[in-house]
């Protein structure tokens, strides 16, 4: 294909104000195809806020929790220090481990406070020492460490979060692809939308298209004067949807702790800028829409 | 310019025309004559590339019409002026725009021509119709307005199908001699009629042979008309 310079990109926005008198007007098909670049930008929005949260969302927990895994030390009170010291000294011998440290008391208090108030006599009860482990990036083989635990220090439970963290992740990914399948699916809609409205706008203006034909037009032609109208339908409805989406987004709760899930949808910082994304892709997908319908009636004519 | 060389055709049943063989020299003048169903349309169509034959070559401007894609076809076409049976416009454009989309379709800057299409539309009389819409000329308007649309691109040729055919005599008197007027200039004219009266009132005027397609094929007819 032919690479479009920026001239001819220029020609083809502000247009040939003879070429477009060619065709006559048609204020149905125009208010139609306005009404569905709008709406399909309006859903696109949501869309695209879905797809970008989940992936905010599998990155975070996906990144940060990863990150970090707990050792639960559970003995009878006499051994809990031994079996401490054991523990740390075998995971500072792991790889991948970046710092093993074990909680203090105020620390283990501070995480037990919620559940049982502030005044807990720790040393009391018979609570099981906790150690926070640092991965490195490269992460460590709990099922070795597992084992090795497992021989040397018998009290010893790993909790490396991968439990409920996999489903989460798993989730946020396939919500981002539901996501990026519904964009997919939007904007082939408005190109099937626009296939019809065009080739009935071809099919209404039959008699212009043969007179143009015959006074010695070129397809290229006669197919800009409808593909331009369409494309700059297009780009304006999918404008003013999403601008509404935009809006209707922004109006949304903002993102808190407690919705976390729920309320983190919208976009973020520069997120908003695949806003602008939308009117030009609704803009190219009318185009290539138009051109085609447009090429292929032309084709089947004297 | 244009050159036919043992041309056949049909629409998918049995051969319309068979072994038709014909050159357009510069500057000559033909009449193509023949009953209703002859064939003159189908032949003129060959003419400009509207249709291909199913059998034979045809040449425009030198190139073969089976080797010349649909831009090309375009291009051949403005160098042909055709006035069609049906004459159709773009009713919504006034007759002057309409007289003037050859050259707006070709790209060329309109309002360089107004001098042009002013002197044009003089020519065939329709001056004081400049801005009608086309469905509001008569049948006559209809036909010189095609004419003018016809040749405002300096065509060499000029192809006419039955410009005469639902018009008063008077009036297409007045068309017969607005193709002498062309054809003195210099432009080579084809015109399809079944109106003998129109061929037997234009010899006096200019030199022309009649062409006549009867039983598929194409003669040339005597002076016997
Ligand atoms: N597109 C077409 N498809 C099939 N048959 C056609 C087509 N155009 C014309 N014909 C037939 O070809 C014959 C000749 O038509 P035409 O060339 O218009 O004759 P004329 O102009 O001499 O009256 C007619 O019988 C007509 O029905
Ligand atoms: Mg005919």
């Amino acid at each position: 294909m032919k690479r479009p310079d920026l001239a001819q990109l220029t020609r083809f926005f502000t247009g040939d104000p003879q070429a477009d008198r060619m065709v006559p007007p048609t204020g149905y098909t125009a208010r139609l195809t306005l009404f569905s670049a709008a709406a399909m930008a309006f859903l696109a929005v949501f869309a695209l806020a879905l797809a970008l949260a989940t992936g905010r969302m599998a990155v975070r927990w996906g990144d940060e929790l990863a990150r970090t895994a707990t050792l639960r030390i559970s003995a009878p009170t006499d051994q809990i220090a031994a079996q401490t010291a054991a523990a740390l000294r075998v995971l500072s011998q792991t790889p991948g481990v970046a710092t093993a440290r074990a909680l203090g008391p105020d620390e283990q208090r501070a995480l037990l406070a919620p559940w049982f108030g502030p005044d807990l006599p720790l040393e009391a009860l018979p609570i099981p020492q906790l150690i926070e482990i640092v991965e490195t990036r490269a992460g460590f083989d709990a099922q070795g460490l597992r084992l090795r635990l497992s021989a040397e220090v018998p009290g010893a439970v790993l909790d490396d979060h991968s439990r409920w963290r996999k489903p989460l992740v798993h989730a946020a990914n396939s919500l981002r692809l539901l996501g990026g399948v519904a964009i997919v699916l939007i904007f082939g809609t408005m190109a099937a939308m626009i296939t019809l409205a065009a080739n009935a706008a071809l099919a209404a203006n039959a008699q212009v298209i043969a007179v143009l034909r015959l006074v010695g037009a070129r397809d290229g032609y006669i197919a800009q004067a409808f593909v331009r109208r369409f494309t700059l339908r297009a780009i304006s409805g999918a404008f003013v949807g999403s601008v509404l989406g935009g809006l209707a987004v922004a109006l949304l709760p903002a993102a808190q702790d407690e919705g976390g899930f729920l309320t983190g949808l919208g976009f973020q910082g520069l997120g908003w800028l695949w806003l602008l994304v939308i009117p030009p892709l609704a803009g190219a997908v009318a185009f290539g829409a138009t051109q085609f319908a447009a090429r292929t009636t032309l084709k089947e004519l004297p | 310019m244009i050159e036919l060389e043992n041309v056949a055709m049909s629409y998918g049943g049995g051969e319309l025309l068979s072994d038709i063989s014909l050159r357009l020299a510069p500057g000559s003048f033909h009449f193509l004559t023949g009953p209703s169903g002859a064939g003159k349309t189908t032949f003129l169509k060959l003419c400009y590339g509207a249709l291909l034959p199913s059998a034979g070559q045809v040449q425009l401007f030198g190139t073969d019409l089976r080797q010349m894609g649909r831009d090309d076809i375009a291009l051949a076409r403005r160098k042909i002026g055709v006035v069609h049976q049906d004459v159709q416009f773009l009713d919504h454009l006034s007759v002057a725009e309409n007289v003037a989309l050859p050259l707006a379709v070709s790209g060329r800057d309109t309002l360089d021509q107004e001098v042009n299409l002013r002197e044009l539309l003089g020519w065939v009389g329709l001056k004081a119709r400049a801005d009608a819409l086309p469905p509001q000329l008569s049948g006559g308007e209809r036909q010189r307005a095609a004419l003018a649309r016809a040749v405002i691109m300096s065509p060499e040729v000029i192809l006419a199908d039955e410009p005469t055919g639902n018009i008063d005599w008077e009036m297409s008197q007045r068309l017969l001699q607005l193709l002498v007027e062309l054809n003195r200039m210099g432009k080579t004219i084809m015109v399809a009629t079944h109106d003998l009266n129109l061929i037997r009132a234009a010899k006096g005027q200019v030199q022309a042979r009649v062409l006549r397609i009867s039983n598929r094929r194409l003669h040339l007819a005597g002076a016997d008309l």
